[in-house]
């Protein structure tokens, strides 16, 4: 498959109270048409930044960002918002994102007027985008966010961001407020939708087992840098990085006690 | 519901621990005749998934329901004294709240660590912790509590001058965690303390609180989480609530390896670590789950 997005030596610099912080530092990363790829660091490794930075959500320090061999670096006022129908994204909180005031059904179909749909196609996209996560229009349309389990509504955060065809999907520890089963409810989801639509993924973790139930390759990031990356076998299984080493090494193992250990 | 065999030592036994939200006539019973036994030096893991009422079950453990939560049934016996849970509830027995609550059952809630204000040093809170149950004790004594705890678990003195914004998430965590077993709690609460941790700082704090436990600073911990796999690496027992009640408890290697109850297997399955197994499991995973899997919804 072609590579469908990709970026080449992005940074990105804050400067915070005169001193200068560099979050994402010279990252390349190529993104494979079906592919999923988790980008997984600890809390401040930049891998949210890199998101942004993707989205377009935020300029770029230096560096190109470029999807289907376009550099989009640069882009503004209609060809970025077509940019933005194409890149989609879900994010970590679902109640964060949703308006407490009005039904799902009433957000969905905001968002395709926007989008310049009319009703009737509207109506049948969100059937069809409802569908994908296993929810009916009835089970979802009338209801208000609070009204939906955690699960439902990142469910139809899902929904949403297919509404708009996009070819790429960026999910920010998207499913890190899930309970476990829940969670691997989404993952499944996600795992569908590559399979059937031909969706790209980034999947953005700092959960590691996650990243190997759900991705074709790894990429492991610590302050700013991507420090290893390949197949998810490669990474996980015959990691090759001290860091890697050590952020397996501290992941809790169900069967295994520390307390014997110690 | 399995009952494991009997601790060596109790140390806490509640007994028949009901809670309730609401009043009137549409409570929401979310701890429904929860008993459960603690061994000296043991550590509970009490696990399951959101609005299972773990937490409220550590909460009335702890004596800090408020209302609209009412403990309405329930006894804890702990160093030969039998407490009613139900009755230490609203202003009605301030004195011995408060000697039971940090004293003998401490709680670290949840998000304890963003919860330190912003604009006191921790050395502040240390005295505000220590003086708030007992008028008598001095700064210095206080603070000298304070830094003999922190030299026996290895932790740097200097926290003490710090603000909340200058520690790290993983330090914050262990620090609240120094403070709030400063008064030699018999029993302590914690919940989820590790949740919102990375690997690496969680491992830390989870060997903290192993050391805490080994030098008896406090006899027993019951410690909240849904997450199985910490809970697996520092637990004796484990207890796996769903809707309100403790559907299977036991020995923690036992449980994992050989869970009775379909919820406990059902939880189990859901845990992704980073192993063959679970990479196979998402390679075939159509196999296994479907996305219209309606109970799990």
């Amino acid at each position: 498959m072609s590579t469908v997005l990709e970026c080449r030596n992005v940074t990105k610099e804050f400067h915070v109270a005169g001193s200068k912080v560099v979050a994402v530092d010279d990252v390349s990363l190529e993104f494979t048409g079906g592919d999923v790829l988790a980008v997984v660091g600890e809390s401040g490794s930049g891998k949210s930044t890199l998101a942004r930075m993707l989205l377009r959500l935020m300029p770029v320090t230096s560096g190109t960002i470029s999807f289907r061999g376009d550099d989009v670096t640069h882009l503004r006022g209609h060809a970025l918002r077509n940019y933005w129908s194409e890149v989609q994204a879900v994010f970590q909180d679902p109640f964060a994102s949703f308006n407490q005031f009005f039904p799902v059904g009433r957000l969905l179909r905001r968002s395709l007027a926007l989008a310049e749909v009319d009703r009737d196609e509207a109506d049948a996209l969100i059937e069809e985008c409802l569908g994908y996560v296993g929810l009916t229009p009835a089970q979802a349309l009338h209801k208000y966010p609070h009204q939906l389990s955690g699960g439902q509504r990142q469910r139809i955060m899902l929904a949403r961001a297919l509404m708009m065809r996009p070819k790429v999907l960026l999910a920010d520890e998207a499913t890190s407020m899930l309970d476990a089963t829940l969670r691997v409810n989404v993952l499944n989801v996600l795992h569908d939708l590559k399979d059937d639509l031909g969706l790209t993924v980034l999947f953005i973790t700092h959960d590691i087992g996650q990243a190997c139930y759900l991705a074709d390759r790894v990429a492991v990031m610590e302050h700013g840098k991507v420090v290893e990356r390949g197949t998810t076998d490669e990474v996980i299984f015959a990691p090759r990085g001290d860091y890697t080493k050590r952020l397996l090494a501290d992941v809790p193992d169900l069967k295994g006690s520390l307390k014997r250990k110690v | 519901m399995s009952t494991a065999q009997a601790p060596t030592t109790v140390l806490a036994r509640a007994v028949n621990v009901s809670a309730v939200y609401g009043g009137g006539d549409r409570d929401f019973t979310a701890v429904d005749r929860v008993s459960l036994e603690l061994g000296e030096g043991e550590i509970l893991g009490l696990a399951g998934e959101s609005g299972c009422g773990k937490t409220t079950l550590g909460n009335s453990l702890a004596m800090i329901a408020n209302p609209p939560l009412y403990v309405v049934e329930g006894t804890l016996d702990i160093d030969g004294e039998r407490i009613d849970l139900t009755t230490l509830r609203g202003d009605g027995d301030l004195a011995r709240q408060r000697k039971y609550r940090g004293g003998v059952v401490s709680m670290l809630p949840q998000g304890a660590m963003n919860a330190i204000s912003p604009t006191l040093r921790v050395r502040n809170l240390v005295i505000d912790v220590m003086r708030a149950h007992d008028r008598s004790v001095t700064r210095d004594e206080a603070l000298d509590r304070a830094r003999d705890r922190l030299k026996m678990l290895e932790m740097p003195v200097r926290v003490l001058d710090s603000y909340p914004h200058q520690l790290s998430g993983g330090m914050k965590q262990r620090v609240i965690t120094v403070v709030s077993t400063l008064l030699n709690p018999r029993l302590l609460i914690a919940d989820e303390p590790t949740s919102a941790l990375d690997v690496s700082s969680q491992r830390m704090l989870v060997e903290m609180l192993l050391a805490m436990v080994e030098q008896r600073i406090m006899s027993g911990v019951v410690f909240v989480t849904h997450d199985l796999p910490v809970l697996s690496q520092v637990s004796d027992r484990l207890a796996i609530m769903n809707a309100g009640r403790i559907v299977e408890m036991g020995p923690t290697e036992q449980l994992v390896h050989d869970a009775q109850h379909e919820y406990t297997r059902k939880l189990l399955s859901s845990v992704l670590d980073p192993t063959q197994e679970t990479r196979s499991r998402g390679r075939n995973r159509r196999s296994h789950t479907g996305i219209g899997e309606g109970e799990s919804l």
